[in-house]
């Protein structure tokens, strides 16, 4: 039963994966995006991660996939790729350099990984085990991810503003 | 588990590399931080699998933060996307060219 | 008090050197005159000082080298013979200044003048008074380098600034040849004081003698311009005509026959030296006067009449009769400053014209100028009773003296037969200049007193100085030398005083002659071929052009154009090409492509990764 599941959110979120890199439209990018988030909120959910897929499903899919699909619609624009690629030399070489890495990434895993299961546990990937280690061994962390965020929210408003030619400004008050 | 994490490793490998190719293929600005996703979120794969495998619950802590970080990552880079591109008609990042010598 | 004789003229040049520019000229001129008045004075009065006619008065300044046994002191030496030259130079160096102050009147750069000319006499100075061959070689360098000033005084003309040129270039050749003999003494003998050397000169080695001293006959041949260094004081002439005098004609050239009076007991120990000198004394007198005899420039023909009587002092240095030598150097400073300054006089009021092919009919309004040549050029062809008939015809005696037959006879030979074309020239050089018809339509008038007085100062002394040294009067300065030479060789053989004196007198009086018959009312006589052979200086400024002068020239073309721009800059700039180049085709790597980039990331992972893996 678990195995049926697994394939499919496998299959699923490989196909969201393809389907972001090779759509011709990004709003077809943006909703892949989301197929590939929610595939991987059920492996989540497999492998006894509770709280992680519900936070993938809220902020990533919620939030993030939302404010790609508002830009996308702001900048309201193609993908622009019907002009003549300048690098000539820059996809086959790309497709060389991925194939090696898959390669090396593949071989690393099927014969370095060691097969030893540990046993979780009972309330492993709960919202409680997560936020108890949260709160005591990770809070430094936990807080200046909020200052991150706050960062964040003041570099975007900044970052966003209009900006206005000087010929327009003589008529706005002058700045303190 | 019963599914071996090599399964699961493989998706994110597979799903990583494919982030890769979007990275240098594609040419739109936002196709392109999409696929920058996608790679963050195969990285949180891995994680969650080996903190299965182990039993350590640190594993999960991490795609906590990354889920975080790339939340905020998102915000200001579509900021910053919006800042270069809002007046051009395209989202074309060979147009950024400025830094070439 | 030696000292002040130098400090005074080296205060005037620094006064007039630095503040010059807000001196008034008349100021500057003051204390340019004053400085080297005031030096003469000075020197009067050491001479006064019994010390200095018993062993010298050194004065020890300080000490300059110490190497171990070997010093260097920076002293000064008053003696018979540097207190004749100190009196020579400043008080030729003093009238010469009064008679500046009225040729330079006018000249914009008057207190550049007067200080370059008071540093020539501080120079000088230092030079006849030093007490070793290191201070004598400072002051040496120094008078070279103030001729090279004032010769190239007005340095905007071109000519001017290539003679400067010449003259500085041409010195430092036989300047070469002076610090050689001044180093093999130094290694040798241990010590280059006056006085030690003269000690010490006995006990010298002959082949050390004899090399030593060609290095410093080298160094006198260039600053006394004889064969093979004279070329540069025929272009020295460029320079300003109280320049010619003071420099060219009196003081400065007649260093070299000095520096061979000092170390009079080293030179009688090299015969061969002295065989030398004498020899090349005699032909450059020869050699310079049939040139004089072609010039056409008045300047010239005195510059040529320079060289030819600066050979005959080195013949009387030659045949071991210094004092007769000296005597002829203080006589021929009387007449020849004499005849420069006349001919200054006569620049002065042709404007600037000293062809003499365009004077002519001067004597008339030109009175006082006319009288002071003359006699000045009685003197320098040896009208008797004048100064250079006592000073020549001693010269002669010696040489003849000195002959023991055959080949020594030929410089005699050669003195007499240069009387007779130095009567000769000089006859030439009056008429033309003087005497009608004159070729010009100019009305020149005399000289301002401040011109004519010191010529009338230098006239009396061309004409009375032979008191100085004739014999019937008892020779007294011949005795004041003699008693300081007191090394020198006594006469081999009894001499036929009165025959040779009447021989070389009627080589005077018949060249003096001759020139009154050629070049009667002013025509120019020329010899043709004869003729052109000397205009051309014998070719020997030809030869130079051509061994010397034209390869350098092609040398330095060479080095500046192929090997320094082509070589050396091609070379550097090759380099910074090689790395425009490098850079440029290093740039291609910035592509501005965010992908590139990222792909170069992945290429890099990947090899990590690789590297990794298979460790």
């Amino acid at each position: 039963m678990e195995f049926i599941v697994f394939v499919v959110a496998a299959a699923g979120a490989l196909a969201g994966g393809v389907g972001v890199i090779a759509s011709r439209s990004p709003v077809r990018s943006a909703l892949s995006l989301l197929l590939v988030l929610g595939n991987l909120a059920i492996l989540y959910l497999l492998l006894v991660a509770q709280f992680i897929a519900a936070l993938q499903v809220i902020v990533y899919a919620g939030a993030i996939v939302v404010l790609f699909l508002f830009v996308i619609m702001l900048l309201h624009m193609r993908s622009g790729e019907g002009r003549i690629e300048k690098l000539r030399w820059q996809r086959p070489v790309s497709y060389a350099l991925s194939v090696v890495f898959l390669g090396a990434l593949l071989w690393a895993i099927w014969t370095g990984t060691e097969t030893q299961v540990a046993v979780p546990s009972v309330g492993f990937g709960t919202v409680e085990s997560v936020g108890h280690s949260l709160f005591t061994t990770f809070l430094l962390p936990f807080e200046v991810a909020s200052v991150v965020l706050l960062i964040g929210i003041i570099a975007a408003v900044v970052v966003g503003r209009p900006v206005v030619p000087p010929s327009a400004r003589a008529h706005l008050p002058p700045p303190e | 588990m019963i599914i071996p994490a090599q399964y699961y490793l493989t998706i994110s490998a597979v799903l990583f590399t494919l982030g890769i190719v979007g990275v240098l293929v594609r040419r739109n600005a936002l196709v392109i931080f999409m696929s920058i996703e996608l790679m963050l979120n195969s990285v949180n794969l891995t994680f969650v699998t080996f903190a299965r495998q182990r039993a350590a619950i640190e594993g999960q802590v991490a795609v906590f933060f990354v889920i975080v970080i790339a939340a905020v990552e998102v915000v200001v880079g579509l900021a910053i996307i919006i800042a270069i591109f809002g007046t051009r008609s395209t989202v074309d990042i060979d147009d950024v060219d400025l830094l070439r010598g | 008090m030696p000292g002040l004789i130098v400090l005074f003229p080296l205060a005037g040049w620094l006064i007039n050197g630095l503040a010059g520019g807000r001196l008034a000229p008349r100021a500057a001129v003051m204390v340019g005159s004053a400085s080297v008045g005031l030096a003469f004075v000075v020197s009067v009065v050491s001479i006064l000082d019994p010390r200095v006619w018993q062993d010298g008065i050194t004065t020890r300044l300080f000490t300059w080298i110490a190497a171990g046994e070997f010093t260097v002191e920076a002293s000064l030496l008053m003696d018979p013979l540097s207190a004749l030259m100190a009196l020579l130079v400043s008080g030729v160096g003093f009238l010469i200044h009064v008679y500046s102050a009225g040729y330079m009147a006018g000249d914009p750069a008057q207190t550049r003048y007067f200080a370059y000319l008071n540093l020539f006499v501080a120079s000088m100075l230092l030079l006849v008074l030093a007490g070793n061959l290191v201070v004598m070689f400072v002051g040496w360098e120094l008078v070279g380098l103030c001729s090279y000033l004032l010769i190239g005084f007005w340095f905007e003309r071109e000519r001017a600034a290539n003679a400067g040129r010449k003259a500085f270039v041409v010195n430092r050749i036989g300047d070469a040849g002076f610090l050689l003999g001044i180093l093999i003494l130094a290694v040798t003998v241990r010590s280059l004081d006056f006085v030690h050397l003269a000690d010490a000169a006995a006990s010298i080695a002959v082949p050390v003698a004899t090399v030593a001293t060609l290095l410093l006959f080298v160094g006198a041949t260039g600053k006394s311009a004889q064969l093979p260094l004279y070329v540069w004081l025929p272009d020295a002439m460029e320079g300003p005509t109280p320049v010619s005098a003071l420099i060219h004609a009196a003081t400065m050239v007649t260093a070299g026959v000095y520096m061979i009076a000092r170390l009079q007991a080293l030179f009688l120990r090299a015969e061969m030296t002295l065989s030398v000198i004498a020899a090349v004394g005699a032909l450059t007198a020869f050699f310079a006067a049939t040139v004089a005899l072609a010039e056409h420039d008045l300047k010239r023909v005195l510059a040529y009449s320079t060289i030819s009587q600066l050979g005959y002092m080195f013949l009387a240095m030659g045949v071991a009769a210094p004092s007769a030598g000296m005597f002829h150097l203080t006589t021929h400073a009387f007449f020849k400053a004499l005849l420069f300054l006349a001919a200054g006089s006569v620049m002065h009021a042709m404007h600037e014209v000293i062809d003499m092919r365009r004077l002519g009919g001067l004597a008339r309004p030109m009175r006082w100028t006319a009288l002071g040549f003359l006699i000045g050029a009685a003197a320098l062809a040896g009208f008797p009773l004048t100064s250079g008939f006592f000073s020549k015809d001693l010269i002669l005696e010696h040489a003849f003296a000195h002959a023991q037959g055959g080949l020594s006879l030929l410089l005699w030979i050669a003195g007499v037969l240069t009387a007779f074309v130095t009567a000769l020239y000089i006859t030439r050089a009056a008429i033309l200049t003087f005497a009608p018809p004159p070729s010009h339509q100019d009305h020149p008038h005399e000289a301002p007193p401040t011109m004519t007085w010191p010529m009338a100062v230098l006239a009396a002394f061309a004409l009375g100085g032979g008191i100085f040294g004739a014999r019937a009067v008892g020779a007294p300065l011949l005795h004041a030398l003699e008693a300081f030479f007191h090394l020198e060789a006594p006469s081999a053989a009894p001499v036929p005083v009165l025959a040779l004196t009447i021989v070389s007198t009627s080589a005077a009086l018949l060249g003096i002659l001759a020139g009154f018959t050629l070049y009667r009312g002013r025509r120019d006589v020329s010899f043709g071929a004869l003729g052109n052979f000397f205009r051309r200086q014998w070719f020997i400024e030809d030869l130079y052009d051509l061994v010397i002068v034209g390869p350098s020239k092609r040398l330095a073309h060479f080095l500046a154009e192929t090997v320094d721009i082509e070589i050396i800059d091609g070379t550097v700039n090759g380099v910074a090409a090689g790395f425009k180049r490098s850079s440029a085709a290093l740039r291609r790597v910035q592509t501005g492509y965010v992908r590139n980039y990222a792909a170069v990331v992945l290429a890099g992972t990947v090899l990590l990764l690789g590297y990794w893996l298979t460790r």
